[in-house]
């Protein structure tokens, strides 16, 4: 549909089409996400973090996919190795982020009330409640939650979304938005694929590839020690490779930039 | 899903336009949305009267410009239509492509009244 011949015109918006800007109107552009406000906290966020010299990850996923049980098992093999810290989303409780300093680390838990996904503001808002002096890694573990906490950023560097073999394997398919968004996929719970007969990996990995995805898709059982030497050497590898960014002056947005909205927007 | 969120950030940004042009109030927002913006235009647009209630948007109509989904081949370099789960090259059918349209959330233009 092009923006000439009027193709593009239904009963629903022909009123609005020809109309002339009224005498005593004026029209101004604006070209700018309706994100940008959250865009640009996210940006100070990130700027907060680099100058630290720190890697965020933002954890989403379902609610029960194992966002906390993978951050459990990661800060119990990373520890005396790395320093971490942990922010949580919640709607209610502090259980989450009780479950992380039972670990030993620093955890900081948003309670959000009603708001259905973390943004950049509340992020902001907790880090003045964190030392963030010498840690290496801050994890996010966002609301359980497939749909909105794909759009918002948070500053953070990359995304990983889980998908645990008790959901469906076309989750991918079923939720671009939050898919596409992902630097890395996580099948959890592979434990259970002994006694489950209809997941099938490679299915959801299809299903992500068609949504032009190059994400790496790591398989692994948090609670059961599977996949998880994968896992850890697949982070290592990120937190050198942001390292390496940082002091050339660079750094790294999540999977979530419209690639189509840069094309439009004023920067 | 939450587009009352994304109401409210675009009573922001439209009352922060009709201050700095020293307007009396907003008459048409003109959005662009794209199917893999994660936003229903039905939806934002039931949510924007509630967002603008006695700001300088409160008489404003939305306008919403449907962005198509478009894709360009990373592989054979060809363009054209795609749906949110299958971003696959309609010439070649390779995978690896990239959005071209049809993930923006944009206001694209706002008409105000009574500009000094």
């Amino acid at each position: 549909m092009c923006d000439t011949c009027g193709c593009n015109l239904t009963p629903g918006n022909r009123h609005l089409a020809y109309q002339p800007v009224k005498p005593g109107t004026t029209a101004v552009s604006v070209l700018k996400g309706l994100l940008s406000k959250n865009d640009d906290q996210a940006a100070h966020n990130r700027a907060h973090f680099d100058a630290r010299g720190l890697l965020v990850i933002n954890l989403m996923s379902s609610p029960g996919s194992g966002k906390t049980a993978l951050l459990e098992a990661t800060l119990a093999a990373l520890r005396g190795e790395l320093t971490c810290a942990v922010i949580e989303g919640d709607l209610e409780t502090e259980n989450d982020a009780e479950r992380i300093r039972a670990q030993g680390v620093q955890a900081h838990q948003i309670v959000t009330g009603t708001a259905c996904h973390l943004d950049a503001h509340l992020v902001h808002e907790a880090l003045h409640h964190m030392n963030l002096e010498g840690v290496d890694v801050l994890f996010i573990e966002n609301v359980g939650n497939l749909v909105c906490p794909a759009s918002f950023d948070l500053g953070q560097h990359l995304n990983l979304t889980l998908l645990s073999v008790t959901e469906g394997d076309d989750k991918p398919a079923k939720y671009p938005v939050m898919f596409r968004a992902a630097d890395a996929v996580l099948i959890t719970k592979t434990d259970l694929l002994a006694v489950l007969d209809d997941f099938d990996p490679a299915k959801a990995e299809a299903c992500l590839r068609r949504l032009a995805s190059t994400a790496p898709v790591l398989h692994l059982s948090p609670r059961k020690g599977q996949g998880m030497p994968v896992w850890l050497d697949w982070l290592r590898a990120q937190l050198t490779a942001h390292r390496t960014r940082v002091a050339q002056g660079k750094t790294h947005r999540p999977a979530i930039q419209p690639d189509g909205e840069t094309l439009h927007t004023v920067l | 899903m939450h587009e009352l969120s994304l109401a409210q950030a675009l009573v922001e940004q439209v009352d922060a336009l009709v201050a700095q042009y020293r307007a009396q109030r907003a008459i048409l927002i003109h959005l662009r949305v794209g199917p893999l913006a994660g936003v229903v235009p039905e939806l934002l647009a039931e949510a924007f009267p509630l967002a603008a209630a006695g700001s300088a948007a409160a008489t404003a109509q939305l306008a919403f410009t449907p962005s198509p989904l478009r894709v360009r081949c990373l592989n054979c370099g060809g363009e054209g239509e795609a749906s949110p789960n299958h971003l696959v090259c309609a010439q070649c059918g390779d995978w690896h492509t990239q959005v071209i349209s049809g993930d923006e959330l944009l206001l694209e233009s706002v008409e105000l009244e009574g500009v000094d």
